[in-house]
């Protein structure tokens, strides 16, 4: 298939769509794994509940249009990526089902084993799909079993290896991290100390597993190559440890949303550190890499991609300028007085 | 022996079919909602803020589910059919994208705004994000519509590379195929939630409960109702004349009709018979209308399906059943929306229609299901009609793998759909909140 620009572009707002989606669905997923460790009463679970509640589902929607963006640019890829990695993906997706009508459902029944039952399912319906995601995506970067037809050779428990199990725990720990920032933000007293203590000391531990991971990276994956190559995409991994880094700084000055901003910052460039060493593949082949996918060899024809480029580049700053907007509108604290309404979660 | 074809496909029908039991309401719900909020800003009567709020709580319990249900399907895809994936992607794929680029976002985001925004925004610019939510659910309907029509009935492509290229992207966005699922399956989706809305009205009013309140409810409900249920006997027959153009196994198997026939009637009463390739029983034809209501004409010819072979004939007795049925229910409707009509400014006088009317809730579900199962199991063998067989669409994966996903689906859905129903049951029966409670929008309040 001959190459164009196209392929280029779509590379980009591919590796885009995921970063965005990780930072923004990262708070939602830390904030669901904080929920039975930070939490003392059913009126600190609300706020953690209300913190997420005018977000989560927007966020959600980037998930969609990644894997709607991969289906329709990268056809092959998406084929691949989502078969061979059959029973990941299933569990991302009923763990997500289930944090859903956790949201919805938990309000509206008063009895402490009805929301009992909801918290559960958000604690899982949070935790499964960070260490999922973060185990799928390592894979990629170290690349899957795949033969030239892009069949999955190796069962599921080989994802599970040291490398994938690294990148999980890295995703666990980084929205974590994320979700207490955002916290921090959304609430008051006993519960923002502890979400800020909680942020501090995680972010030691998240500290820690960067740094394993961009040496392990090294060992397991080739993705360095491409930053050696092309030294300019090194403010890429600078990007993302300098957000690292400024967290605690900002958290220490109780400037929140510049430490969540930082969170966030350094969410989109550690996916985007990824997704650049991948360059031109989107799923390396472990066994030959003549059979990695690429961009050129599972894009979609150079009129699909103009139409969809076209499509993109329209409607993807209006998403972003109305979603900025609703951030605003919802940008205050989740008040006591909020949890009397019969709208809040 | 459960292969991956037949497992895939059992999967994909309750991942579609459960799906479709929450999509309808959120596609109908969300407009008349938004009409109770622009009635309450233009008039002030408090009575539609309730309204709005009372058919917005119901309409938030069923979106999630629609809502959860709904990534699942995205995603079915690549993990069940990814050779299809490949083979088609540069076209469904691409309509899939701009769906979730155009709609699902718009959808999802001003959701949040209208549940949340009560307190901050002013009472126009929430009704207008109810309305947002409503535009942006319709248009997601037509995309993925556009593209379940280019299954259908493939348009704007050529072969190229081992798959289907897109050669002509206007020919796809206007393909009368995709275009009549979606006129048909939008006002299906109206007629559920004028039903939804007409059901629940009549229960209270039957007990004289918010007598005021449900009554105005009632009204608006009775003559939107009407306006679809009729519009859906006219659309649906449009709708079967494309069918006979672009599928003749579909429409034969849909009218069990096995012999190719000139000027073929219309068996009011029909008893497919597929292993022998006949009808048991058929009874009291009406001459030439088969052939009047597939081609406009009282003398065309109707292919029967003995024209195919075997392998490349749908299942008959399902179609048949389900299009027979489907189609009684859409005339029943059609009644019944005349009868609420007549009775919208006084229902309390009709005892006998308040008490059939909370029954006839679930009876546009099953019509919606069913007509799915007419234009899904109709297309068979096909997945993409006459371009790709279903059965050389599955992913290269194992039947265990697909087994156990579709245990966990029925185990999963059955159970939060069972919650989700429960819910409904329960706002829908405590109705609206009583006035003093209320947090109307901030500028009203202040
Ligand atoms: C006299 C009444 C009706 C006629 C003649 C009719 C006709 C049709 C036809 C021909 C199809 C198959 C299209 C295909 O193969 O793609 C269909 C599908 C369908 N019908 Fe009906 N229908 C009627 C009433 C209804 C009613 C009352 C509802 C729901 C409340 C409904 C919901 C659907 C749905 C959801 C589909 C699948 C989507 C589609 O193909 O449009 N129909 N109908």
């Amino acid at each position: 298939m001959e190459q164009n620009i196209f392929q280029i572009i779509w590379f980009i707002l591919w590796g885009v769509l995921w970063a965005v989606y990780f930072t923004l669905d990262g708070f939602d997923f830390g904030l669901g794994m904080l929920l039975p460790f930070i939490a003392k009463n059913d009126v600190d679970r609300r706020v953690i509940y209300n913190a997420a509640g005018p977000f989560w589902d927007g966020n959600e929607v980037w998930l969609i249009t990644a894997g709607g963006a991969t289906f329709a640019a990268f056809p092959k890829t998406y084929a691949v990526m989502f078969s061979a990695l059959y029973t990941p993906l299933l569990l991302i997706l009923f763990a997500l089902i289930l944090r859903g009508v956790a949201f919805e459902f938990r309000a509206k029944e008063e009895s402490p084993v009805w929301k009992g039952i909801w918290d559960l399912c958000l604690v899982v319906g949070s935790f499964l799909p960070a260490l999922l995601f973060g185990v799928a995506f390592a894979n990629f970067f170290q690349g899957l079993p795949i033969d030239w037809q892009g069949i999955m050779h190796g069962n599921t428990l080989s994802l599970l290896n040291p490398y994938g199990l690294l990148g999980g725990l890295l995703f666990v720990m980084m929205f974590i991290v994320h979700g207490a920032l955002w916290l921090t933000i959304k609430s008051n007293g006993a519960l923002k100390r502890r979400a800020k203590k909680v942020a501090e000391s995680f972010w030691v531990i998240e500290m820690l597993l960067v740094i394993i991971f961009l040496v392990a990276t090294g060992f397991f994956t080739d993705l360095w190559v491409n930053f050696f190559r092309y030294k300019w995409l090194l403010i890429i991994p600078a990007l993302a440890l300098l957000g690292f880094v400024a967290i605690p700084g900002f958290l220490a000055y109780g400037s929140y949303w510049k430490a969540w901003f930082s969170s966030a910052l350094a969410i989109l460039m550690t996916t985007a550190f990824g997704v650049a060493g991948l360059f031109p593949r989107l799923i390396p082949s472990s066994l030959n890499p003549d059979w990695s996918l690429t961009i050129y060899n599972s894009s979609s024809s150079p009129l699909t991609l103009k139409i969809m480029t076209a499509v993109a580049l329209i409607f993807v700053p209006i998403v972003i300028l109305y979603q900025c907007w609703t951030y605003k509108t919802f940008s205050e604290k989740v008040k006591p007085e909020f949890l009397e309404t019969e709208e809040a979660y | 022996m459960l292969d991956v074809v037949l497992l895939s496909r059992l999967q994909f029908a309750v991942a579609s079919l459960f799906h479709f039991l929450f999509v309808p309401l959120t596609l109908g719900l969300s407009i008349l909602t938004a009409i109770f909020e622009t009635l309450y800003v233009k008039t002030g009567d408090e009575d539609y803020l309730r309204a709005a709020k009372f058919w917005g709580k119901l309409f938030l319990i069923n979106f999630a589910l629609g809502v959860v249900t709904g990534i699942t399907l995205e995603f079915q895809f690549g993990t069940n059919w990814s050779k299809y994936s490949m083979y088609v992607g540069d076209i469904f794929g691409s309509l899939l994208a701009i769906e979730a680029t155009l709609a699902f976002f718009l959808e999802s985001t001003f959701i949040a705004v209208w549940h949340f925004g009560w307190n901050r925004l002013s009472p126009k610019l929430h009704a207008l994000s109810i309305w947002l939510v409503a535009i942006a659910s319709n248009i997601s309907a037509l995309w993925i519509l556009l593209a379940n029509g280019w299954m259908q009935h493939p348009v704007g492509y050529t072969i190229r590379n081992g798959r289907a290229e897109l050669t002509n992207f206007l020919e796809v966005v206007t393909n009368p195929f995709g275009w009549m699922e979606f006129m048909h399956t939008v006002s299906g989706a109206y007629i559920l939630a004028g039903f939804f809305v007409l059901g629940i009205s009549a229960w209270h009013l039957r007990r004289k409960r918010e007598v005021t309140f449900f009554k105005k409810c009632f009204k608006v409900a009775a003559v939107w109702t009407l306006v679809f249920a009729l519009f859906e006997v006219f659309n649906g027959h449009l709708h079967g004349s494309e069918v006979a153009k672009a599928q003749p196994t579909k429409l034969a198997a849909m009218e069990s009709l096995w012999e190719t026939k000139q000027g073929a009637p219309m068996y009011l009463l029909v008893i497919p018979d597929e292993e022998h390739e006949r009808n048991k029983l058929e009874l009291f034809p009406i001459p030439g209308m088969l052939s009047l209501l597939a081609y406009h004409d009282p003398g065309a010819t109707v292919k029967g399906l003995k024209e195919w072979p075997e392998e490349e004939r749908p299942p008959v007795a399902l179609t048949f059943w389900s299009f027979r049925l489907m189609v009684g229910l859409g005339f029943l409707f059609a009644a019944l929306s005349l009868w609420v009509f007549w009775k919208r400014n006084n229902p309390e006088e009709a005892p006998w229609l308040l008490r059939i009317l909370p029954w006839v809730i679930p009876l546009p579900y099953l019509a919606c299901e069913l007509g799915w199962m007419v234009a899904e199991v109709g297309r068979q063998p096909w997945i993409v009609y006459g371009l790709m067989k279903t059965s050389k669409a599955v992913s290269p994966i194992a039947p265990a793998q697909v087994g156990i996903s579709l245990l966990a689906f029925i185990l999963v859905y059955t159970l939060l759909g069972l919650v989700d129903f429960y819910l409904l049951f329960k706002f829908a029966r405590k109705g609206p909140s009583a006035k003093k409670t209320l947090a109307a929008p901030s500028s009203i309040n202040a």
